[in-house]
C-alpha cells in the first residue's frame, strides 16, 4: 500500500493509504472516543458501522465532520481530532445517548466494565441535558444464558457483527424504525425461541450494561448454604488461566492453587476439578474414534464438547447429526458420575448433591438444563457460574484472593493429566485424543507428547499426524464461522480430515463468553498469555496422557467396566436433536 | 411484433410509424389518467369519449390513454391536439363534457371552454423531463418512437463509443435530479473507471417525500424514456443489468413499466445483442418496503440485496462498491427522463437552459396554499416568486404568501422576501433549505412556523431508520422541545439548544436524512424566530382570533355555522363574535361569502 502524508492535530505524519483516521491517530498516540468500532481478533472481523458517531473529527474542505473509524485516509489531510467544533458534538451525542439511558449504574453488572460510563466520566458532561421518551423494554430472561436488558442498548451493533460476521449464526439484527430501533432476533422473539447458541460472543463485545451472563450466583449462595445439601463444585481447565484477572493480576497466570481454597472459603463441600472429567472425555472419545477408525464408522469426527458449537449443528446441520462423537462434554460427565459412582462411594444419596460448575462458558448455563442430561436420574449438573461470577462471588465474600495460600482439590475427582488442561485452548481435546489414540494404535509409549502441530490461535487450521504409519488428518476450528466451513465440506463429501475439533469461541475456551472482560484491542496478547498458562500447566504435570490418569483408571475398574462400553454409554455419551432452522 | 435485430430494421419501424402519422394526421384526444387522475374521475370521462367516438366512426379522432400534464387542480384534464396547432387544455372535464368535446371536434377545429390559466402556467414551463407526459399513450411503444424514442439509443449502438456517450452526458452539465445534484456524467465517468463487472445501473424510483409525485408522472406517463436512459447509461458504463426500485405505493407505474418493459423486450430493445449491436442489456423491477429512508442509495441497494434497508457509510459509494460489492450507478427517475432529449438535440442545447451551474430544468411539485396545485417543470434559475405566483397563481385567499417549504420534509422554509431568488442548488442551500426532489410546499399567512417545524420532525423522526445516534435521538429531541413548546411549557434557552442541536445533527448524522433533518426547525429559527419567542412568552401557539369586518351584510351564515352560537347580530346587521365563548374552530370564516370574518 503506498504512503500518504497527513497532518493531525498538528503532527505531520505518514500513513498507508488503507489506513482509516482512526488507525492513522493512533499511531501518534491520540485515542479518539469510540464506542460501536470494534476489531475483533487480529481485525479478522470489524464492525465498522459508524453509528454512535462519537468518534467524529474535523477534515480541512469537508462539509460535515467525518467519522474516523471509517474514513480513509487522503493524502494532504488536514485532521483535528479536538476542535470546538468536534467537542461540542462529541458531548451532544453523548448527552443524546445518556438521555435515553437507564444511568442506573448502582444496579448494572456491567459498572466499572462499561465504555459509556468510562467515556460519558471522560468528558464529564451533563447527562441530564436533554430530557425525553426513554426506551421501554422488557428485561428479557428466557434463557439459561444471556439476560438482554435493551434499554441500556446503545445501537452500537457490536453484537450483531459477533454473531452474524464472526459466528455466522446470523440471530442478532437491527429490529424496529427510528428511535424504536434496537438490535435483537427478529420480531423480538425471545432469545430461547431463536438458534442462539450461547455462545456468549455477543455479550463479550457489548460495550454495556445491555447484554449480560445470566447469575446464578443466588442460587449457589442458597445451596451452600442448605444445610441438607451436599455441594460439589468442579472447575474448567480455562478458569485457572483467567480467574486471577478478576483481582487485577496479570493475564496468563495460572491460579489453580488459590482457585481451589478461595472455593473453600466460599463452603463449597468439595472441591473438585472438571479436568478429571476431561481425561475421561479423552478416554471415551479417543476409543470412539479408534472404533470409527477401525471399523469404517463415520468420518470425520467431531468433537462435542462445546455445548454451543453442538447447538449450532443441531440448527444448521441437521443432516450431519451423526458426524460429532456422542461423548457429553467433561463438566456433564462429571455431573454424572458425581451422582452416581461417587455417591455410591460416599453414600451420599444422588438427590442431595449440587454439582456446580465453574465454566469460562455461557452456553454451559443452556447445556446444563437440557433435559437429557440427566443420565444419573437426576440432571446432571445443578449450577453454572462463569469465571466471572464466581470473581464477584469471592470479592462480595471478602476473600482477598490474591494472598490466599494454595489448595489440593479434593480427590478422586480431583486429578488429572496434562491432557486435560490443554481442553482449555483451541486444538486442545485433538491434541489430547492424539496422545491417546496414538498410544493406543501403535501399542507403544509416544516419545514425545507435544503435537506443537495442531497449536495455534488461527481461527482455522489443519495438520497431519502419523499413527503406527497411518495418516490421520486433523482440523481444528474455533470461532463458529470457521467451523461452517469445515461443515460446509463434510456436507459436499469433500472433507479429507479423520478428526475435526471446533470450538465456538475463538482461541477456545480460554476467551469463552464466561472468562473475564478483556479490551478487543488487547485479546489476541491476553488470549495468548492464557495459551501459554495452560501449556506451562500441562508440561508441570508427571502424567501428560488421559489414559494414564490413575483415578480414571479406577473408575473404569471399579465402576464402569469397559471404556465405550454400554455403562459408559448410559452414563457418558449422548444424542443430537435436530432444530428448527429459523 | 417482431423483433428488430438491426439498426437498420429500426430505422425502418420508426420510418413507418412516423409516416403513418404522416399520411392520416389525426386529431388526438388525450385523458389524463395517472393514478391523480383516475381518481378524481377520469375512467368514465374517458369511457364517455370512447363510446361517443365508436357511435361516430369518425376514424380522424383518436382518444389515448395519457399520463398526467401536472394541473392537479383541474383533474380530470382532457387535452385536445388537433394536427398542426397548439395543444388545447380542458379542466374538470366531465363524462358529459366529453362526449360534448366529441361532438365539438366534429365541426369546429377547436374545443369550446379551454382551461384560461392554462397558458400563463404552460408559459413558463419548459418541459423536457415530462415532454411526453400527457402526449403519449405510455402503453404504446410507438407512440413513444413516434417523438423520437429509441432513435438515440440505436444510434449510440451504431457505433458511438460509450466514452462519447458520457462526454454528451457530462458536456450537458445535467446534474443528479434526486436531490444531492451531482454531476450526472461524472458519475457514469466514475463508474466506467470501475474495476471488473458485473456492473449494475439503478433506477431510484422510490420517491418517498410526502407530496411528490413528479417520478409517478414520469413512470406513469412515460417509461420508455426511463428504459431507453438505463439502457444508454448500462452502454456507456459498461453495465449489462439494471433495477428500477419502485415504491410499491406506484402500482400504475409499476404496471406500466411492465408493459413497457415487455414491449421492450418484444423489440428487440432489451435482451441479448441488441439491434444486433452485440451489446445486452437487461432490466428487473425491485419493489420499495415502503420506508423514506430506502430512497438514499446505499439504503435502497440494501434492500434490493434483501437486506435491511438502512444506510452505510460513503464512501465507499456505490459507484465504487454497490450491488453484492459492485460497482452500482444510481439515477433518479427525473435525471433518466433529460437523458433521450440530451442525446437528441446536443449537450449545448441542454448547456444553455437554466443557469451556469444549474443546466436544464427541475420539475416542482407545488402544494398548499396555491390555486393551481400540481407539477411544473421550469428552467433552473426561475425564481421562486415566478413559480408560485405565475405558475401557482398564488394564496387560495388572496393574500400575500408567507413563506414556502422547498425540497420535501427536511427542507428548510424559505420567507415571502427571499422569493426572488433564482432556484438552484446553491441559492437554496444559502437560504438554509435544499432542493431534495423538488416538493414546494407553500404557506399562508396564517400558517404557524412552529407547528410546521413540529410536523417535519415529526415525520423525520418516524422515517428514521434509528442507525445513527444523532438522528435516532436528536430529532426525538428536537421534536420533543418543540412539542413542549407548542405547548407553552417552552423556555427561552430551548431556542440556543434547539440551534445548537439541530447543527450537530446535521454536522454529525451518518447519511443524508440526518444531515438535512433539522432544517425545518433551523430555517424557521432563522426567519421566524420571533414566532418562537411569542409562543414562549404567550404559553403556546396562539389561537387564531376571529372578528366581523364591515363587509358583513348580515347573512347569518356564519351564526348558524358556528358550533357554540357565539356570534349574535340580528338579519342584515353586521354580526358580533363573543370572544369570551368562541373556541376558535374557523367554521365562521369558512362559511362566510363576503370575506366579511377576519382572523389575526
Ligand atoms: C433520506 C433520503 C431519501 C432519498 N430518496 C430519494 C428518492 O426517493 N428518489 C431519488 O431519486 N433519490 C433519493 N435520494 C437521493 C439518493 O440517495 C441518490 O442521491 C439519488 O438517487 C442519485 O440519483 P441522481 O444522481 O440521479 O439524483 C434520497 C436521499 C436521502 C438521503
Ligand atoms: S450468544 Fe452467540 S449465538 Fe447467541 S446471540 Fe450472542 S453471539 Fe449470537
Ligand atoms: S446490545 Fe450491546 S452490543 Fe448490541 S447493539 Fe446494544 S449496546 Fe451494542
Ligand atoms: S441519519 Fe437517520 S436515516 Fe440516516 S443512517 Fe442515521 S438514523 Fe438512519
Amino acid at each position: 500500500m503506498p504512503l500518504v502524508n497527513i497532518i493531525i492535530d498538528g503532527v505531520k505524519t505518514q500513513v498507508s493509504s488503507d489506513s482509516t483516521i482512526l488507525d492513522a491517530a493512533r499511531k501518534v498516540n491520540i485515542n479518539i472516543p469510540t464506542l460501536c468500532h470494534l476489531e475483533l481478533h487480529n481485525k479478522e472481523t470489524v464492525n465498522r458501522v459508524a453509528s454512535c458517531r462519537i468518534c467524529v473529527v474535523e477534515v480541512e474542505g469537508r462539509r460535515n465532520l467525518a467519522p474516523a473509524c471509517s474514513t480513509k485516509v487522503q493524502n494532504g489531510m488536514v485532521i483535528r481530532t479536538h476542535s470546538p467544533r468536534v467537542i461540542k458534538s462529541r458531548r451532544v451525542l453523548m448527552q443524546l445517548l445518556l438521555s435515553n439511558h437507564p444511568k442506573d449504574c448502582l444496579n448494572c453488572y456491567a459498572s466499572g466494565n462499561c465504555d459509556l460510563q468510562t467515556l460519558s466520566n471522560d468528558m464529564h458532561t451533563d447527562s441530564n441535558r436533554f430530557e425525553g421518551a426513554h426506551s421501554d423494554f422488557m428485561v428479557e430472561t428466557s434463557s439459561e444464558s444471556i439476560v438482554r436488558d435493551l434499554n441500556k442498548c446503545i445501537r452500537c451493533r457490536r453484537c450483531e457483527t459477533a454473531c452474524n460476521d464472526m459466528q455466522t449464526v446470523g440471530v442478532l439484527s437491527g429490529v424496529g424504525r427510528g428511535f424504536d430501533m434496537v438490535v435483537g432476533p427478529a420480531f423480538h422473539a425471545p432469545l430461547e425461541k431463536t438458534q442462539c447458541v450461547f455462545c456468549g460472543q455477543c455479550v463479550k463485545v457489548c460495550p454495556t450494561g445491555a447484554l449480560m451472563g445470566k447469575s446464578h450466583v443466588e442460587e449457589v449462595w442458597n445451596a451452600i448454604n442448605d444445610p441438607e445439601k451436599v455441594v460439589v463444585v468442579q472447575t474448567a481447565p480455562a478458569v485457572r488461566a483467567a480467574l486471577g484477572e478478576e483481582f487485577g493480576m496479570e493475564p496468563g497466570k495460572c491460579v489453580t492453587g488459590r482457585m481451589v481454597t478461595g472455593l473453600r472459603r466460599l463452603g463449597f463441600n468439595h472441591v473438585f476439578d472438571t479436568n478429571f472429567a476431561a481425561d475421561l472425555t479423552i478416554v471415551e472419545e479417543a476409543t470412539e474414534f479408534i472404533h470409527r477408525l477401525k471399523h469404517g464408522g463415520r468420518l470425520p469426527m467431531l468433537t462435542s464438547c462445546c455445548p454451543a458449537w453442538v447447538k449450532f449443528f443441531e440448527h444448521q446441520f441437521q443432516d450431519l447429526l451423526d458426524v460429532p462423537s456422542t461423548c457429553k462434554s467433561p463438566h456433564e460427565m462429571f455431573g454424572a458420575i458425581t451422582k452416581t459412582y461417587w455417591a455410591e462411594k460416599m453414600k451420599i444419596d444422588p438427590a442431595k448433591i449440587v454439582v456446580v460448575s465453574i465454566m469460562p462458558c455461557l452456553s454451559k448455563k443452556y447445556e446444563a438444563s437440557r433435559k437429557e442430561l440427566s443420565s444419573s436420574g437426576h440432571q446432571d449438573v445443578d449450577y453454572v457460574l462463569s469465571t466471572r461470577e464466581l470473581g464477584r462471588m469471592l470479592r462480595e465474600a471478602g476473600v482477598d484472593f490474591q494472598s490466599l495460600p494454595d489448595g489440593e482439590f479434593d480427590n478422586p475427582l480431583g486429578f488429572s493429566s496434562g491432557g486435560a488442561d490443554i481442553f482449555a485452548v483451541s486444538g486442545g481435546v485433538c491434541e489430547a485424543a492424539l496422545r491417546m489414540a496414538a498410544e493406543v494404535i501403535s501399542g507403544k509409549e509416544l516419545d514425545s507428547v507435544d503435537f506443537e502441530e495442531v497449536r495455534g490461535t488461527k481461527g482455522l487450521r489443519h495438520a497431519h499426524v502419523e499413527i503406527a504409519g497411518m495418516e490421520v488428518n486433523v482440523a481444528i476450528a474455533c470461532g463458529l464461522g470457521h467451523a461452517r466451513r469445515l461443515l460446509e465440506e463434510v456436507r459436499a463429501g469433500k472433507s479429507h480430515y479423520h478428526l475435526i475439533e471446533i470450538m465456538a469461541c475463538p482461541g477456545g475456551c480460554i476467551c469463552g463468553g464466561g472468562q473475564p472482560f478483556v479490551d478487543s484491542r488487547e485479546e489476541i496478547e491476553v488470549m495468548k498469555k492464557r495459551a501459554q498458562a495452560i501449556y506451562a500447566e500441562d508440561a508441570g504435570k508427571e502424567i501428560r496422557s488421559s489414559h494414564k490418569n490413575p483415578y480414571i483408571q479406577e473408575l473404569y475398574k471399579e465402576f464402569l467396566g469397559e471404556a465405550y462400553g454400554e455403562k459408559a454409554h448410559k452414563l457418558l455419551h449422548t444424542g443430537y436433536t435436530s432444530r428448527e432452522k429459523l | 411484433m417482431t423483433k428488430l435485430a438491426t439498426g437498420v430494421a429500426f430505422a425502418e419501424f420508426a420510418d413507418a410509424v412516423k409516416a403513418a402519422e404522416a399520411t392520416a394526421p389525426k386529431t388526438r384526444i388525450f385523458v389524463g389518467m395517472s393514478t391523480c387522475g383516475v381518481a378524481s374521475g377520469a375512467g368514465p370521462v374517458y369511457d364517455a369519449i370512447a363510446a361517443e367516438l365508436a357511435a361516430s366512426g369518425n376514424p380522424a379522432i383518436e382518444v389515448v390513454r395519457a399520463g398526467c400534464v401536472g394541473l392537479c387542480y383541474a383533474e380530470p384534464t382532457v387535452e385536445v391536439q388537433v394536427p398542426g396547432r397548439p395543444v388545447v387544455t380542458l379542466g374538470g372535464v366531465t363524462p358529459a363534457r366529453g362526449r360534448e368535446l366529441v361532438k365539438e371536434l366534429a365541426v369546429a377545429a377547436e374545443p369550446a371552454k379551454p382551461l384560461s390559466v392554462g397558458d400563463a402556467i404552460f408559459k413558463k414551463q419548459l418541459r423536457i423531463a415530462l415532454r411526453n407526459c400527457g402526449r403519449i399513450d405510455p402503453e404504446k411503444i410507438e407512440d413513444y418512437i413516434r417523438n423520437g424514442g429509441y432513435v438515440q439509443l440505436a444510434k449510440i449502438l451504431d457505433g458511438m463509443k460509450p466514452e462519447e456517450v458520457i462526454a454528451t452526458v457530462k458536456a450537458s452539465g445535467l446534474r443528479g435530479r434526486g436531490g444531492a445534484g451531482f454531476t450526472t456524467g461524472l458519475k457514469w465517468e466514475y463508474a466506467r473507471a470501475a474495476a471488473a463487472a458485473p456492473k449494475y445501473i439503478v433506477c431510484n424510483a422510490d420517491e418517498g417525500d410526502p407530496g411528490a409525485f413528479m417520478d409517478r408522472s414520469v413512470l406513469e406517463g412515460d417509461p420508455h424514456s426511463v428504459l431507453e436512459a438505463m439502457t444508454v447509461a448500462g452502454y456507456a458504463i459498461g453495465a449489462r443489468y439494471g433495477y428500477i426500485y419502485c415504491r410499491a405505493e406506484y402500482p400504475l407505474a409499476v404496471k406500466r413499466l411492465e408493459v413497457a418493459i415487455a414491449q421492450s423486450r418484444a423489440l428487440g430493445l432489451l435482451g441479448e445483442n441488441i439491434l444486433g449491436s452485440g451489446f445486452a442489456f437487461d432490466l428487473e423491477i425491485k419493489l420499495g418496503a415502503g420506508a423514506f429512508v430506502c430512497g438514499e442509495e446505499t439504503a435502497l441497494i440494501h434492500s434490493i440485496e434483501g437486506k435491511r434497508g438502512e444506510p452505510t457509510v460513503k464512501p465507499p459509494f456505490p459507484a465504487e462498491s454497490g450491488l453484492w460489492g459492485k460497482s452500482t450507478t444510481v439515477n433518479n427517475v427525473e435525471t433518466l427522463a433529460c437523458i433521450q432529449p440530451i442525446l437528441e438535440k446536443g449537450a449545448a442545447w441542454f448547456k444553455a437552459i437554466g443557469t451556469p451551474k444549474c443546466a436544464g430544468t427541475k420539475v416542482f411539485a407545488l402544494a398548499g396554499d396555491v390555486k393551481n396545485v400540481g407539477l411544473a417543470e421550469v428552467p433552473m434559475g426561475t425564481t421562486i416568486r415566478e413559480v408560485l405566483e405565475e405558475i401557482g397563481g398564488g394564496s387560495r385567499d388572496g393574500r400575500p404568501l408567507k413563506a414556502v417549504q422547498t425540497g420535501g420534509p427536511s427542507g428548510g422554509c424559505i420567507p415571502a422576501e427571499k422569493f426572488d431568488t433564482p432556484i438552484e442548488y446553491d441559492t437554496l442551500g444559502a437560504l438554509g433549505s435544499i432542493m431534495g426532489s423538488g416538493g414546494l410546499i407553500v404557506m399562508g399567512q396564517k400558517t404557524s412556523m412552529v407547528k410546521i417545524a413540529h410536523y417535519y420532525m415529526e415525520f423525520s423522526c418516524d422515517e428514521s431508520c434509528g442507525k445513527c445516534t444523532p438522528c435516532r435521538v436528536g430529532n426525538r429531541r428536537l421534536y420533543e422541545i418543540l412539542e413542549r413548546i407548542l405547548a407553552g411549557k417552552g423556555k427561552p434557552e430551548d431556542l440556543p439548544k434547539l440551534e445548537e442541536l439541530g447543527n450537530v445533527i446535521k454536522d454529525t448524522a451518518l447519511c443524508g436524512l440526518g444531515q438535512t433533518s433539522p432544517n425545518p426547525v433551523l430555517s424557521t429559527l432563522r426567519w421566524f424566530r420571533s414566532e418562537y419567542e411569542d409562543c414562549i412568552k404567550n404559553g403556546g401557539v396562539k389561537p387564531p382570533v376571529y372578528t366581523v369586518n364591515d363587509k358583513c351584510i348580515g347573512c347569518r351564515a356564519c351564526a348558524k355555522a358556528c358550533p357554540v352560537q357565539c356570534i349574535e347580530g340580528a338579519l342584515k346587521k353586521k354580526h358580533v363574535i363573543d370572544q369570551s365563548k368562541c373556541i376558535h374552530c374557523g367554521a365562521c370564516e369558512t362559511k362566510c361569502r363576503f370575506g366579511a370574518i377576519d382572523s389575526e
